[in-house]
């Protein structure tokens, strides 16, 4: 998809560039871009090296762990079919955690564990189960508290607005992410075929 | 009421970076004894590492953009879309961020970044950016890097309410930017 998205901005501009006769400032353009791209990321260093400095000190005092504490609760009424208990709820906490401080990296490995623990409690195993859903709904709608670096590191002093303008998106598109999970699965079309367990 | 609580957000905001800046050593130095400054430059160091690890993106990115952009057709782009968008006051400068978010997180962010070069960290059209970018995620990316990796081959409602998800995340991020911000 990103291949023919990426190709067809470069067919369009030389179609429309040679229609319009601005064809030489589209070379001008290709190339003074690939040179600004460079810059900019250069000037990214810094900026991006206080932010991930500081973020490094939050991840090794452990606030992962304390945000994890205070959003257990609400998860394990988010996942009525996972036990309370189980090792999955504390990974999915977890990854959460660490995705609202824009930790990325120390998400990833996370989720994944909490997807195999997802799955050891499903019964169809080609199939999502409806805390799997949930999950990665919850996680592809992105809840941020903390900025990912390279934001900061592009806008600057600006982010410190972009902050509260991001709580408040990011809190929206959460609860979008729930409700139409939980009302999507009620569906006839994405029931589980309960049916189908004993195969 | 909304004056009073723009007046309070822009006055929380002004004090968000500082409180970060002195609140996370203070809590990992005092409570937790952590070697702060070994912490802070050894996470530091990673600053660079992806700056290298991004700037093939960008400059994939930022060149394809910027020769629509110089060939004319982002404004033929623009000046199709923008009667319809108008009217529901979505800015078109935004569409393409938007399109792009849920498909590629570097194609988004080349896509931000070019927001930024263009139209300044001050600009509307930025903040929203990069208010979008923080409130919605790669769902195509995410979905499938998640369930490939346990064999799961139906994913059921997921996808669509990434979608939903992500699609709230941009209107949201337009519509509050644009209630803070102007």
């Amino acid at each position: 998809m990103l291949n023919y998205i990426w190709f067809g901005l470069i067919l369009i501009s030389v179609v429309v560039g040679t229609i319009t006769g601005r064809i030489d400032q589209v070379t001008e353009a290709a190339i003074s871009m690939s040179k600004t791209s460079v810059e900019i990321a250069i000037g990214l260093i810094g900026i991006m090296a206080l932010w991930l400095g500081i973020m490094k000190i939050a991840e090794e005092s452990g606030l992962i762990n304390i945000i994890a504490r205070l959003i257990r609760p609400i998860t394990i009424k988010l996942f009525p079919d996972v036990p309370s208990d189980h090792p999955a709820i504390g990974s999915i906490v977890l990854n959460m955690a660490a995705n609202m401080l824009g930790l990325g990296n120390a998400a990833t490995p996370l989720g994944l564990k909490a997807m195999k623990q997802l799955q050891s409690l499903n019964k169809q195993k080609d199939t999502a189960t409806d805390a799997m859903c949930t999950f990665l709904a919850i996680n592809t709608s992105s809840v941020q508290i903390i900025l990912p670096a390279t934001v900061v590191g592009l806008m600057g002093a600006s982010s410190s607005q972009i902050f509260i303008t991001t709580i408040f998106a990011t809190s929206l598109s959460t609860v979008a992410a729930i409700v139409s999970v939980k009302m999507l699965s009620k569906m006839d079309r994405f029931k589980l075929d309960n049916s189908k367990e004993l195969t | 009421m909304i004056d009073s609580f723009i007046l309070l957000t822009n006055q929380i905001s002004k004090y968000i970076i500082p409180f970060l800046l002195v609140g996370i050593p203070f809590y990992g130095l005092i409570f937790k004894k952590i070697k702060v400054y070994e912490s802070f430059v050894d996470g530091a160091k990673d600053g660079f590492d992806i700056a290298v690890r991004i700037m093939p993106y960008l400059v994939a990115i930022l060149v394809a953009i910027g020769m629509f952009r110089a060939s004319g057709a982002m404004e033929l782009f623009i000046s199709l879309i923008s009667p319809f968008l108008n009217a529901i006051g979505f800015p078109p400068e935004n569409v393409p961020l938007a399109i792009m978010r849920p498909l590629s997180g570097s194609g988004s962010l080349g896509l931000f970044t070019d927001l930024v070069n263009e139209y300044g960290t001050d600009s509307l059209f930025t903040k929203i950016g990069a208010t979008m970018f923080g409130s919605t995620e790669t769902t195509f990316y995410v979905l499938a890097v998640y369930f490939g990796s346990v064999g799961i081959r139906k994913s059921r409602h997921a996808l669509i309410a990434g979608l939903i998800a992500d699609a709230v995340g941009v209107i949201a991020a337009v519509y509050i930017c644009k209630i803070i911000f102007i």
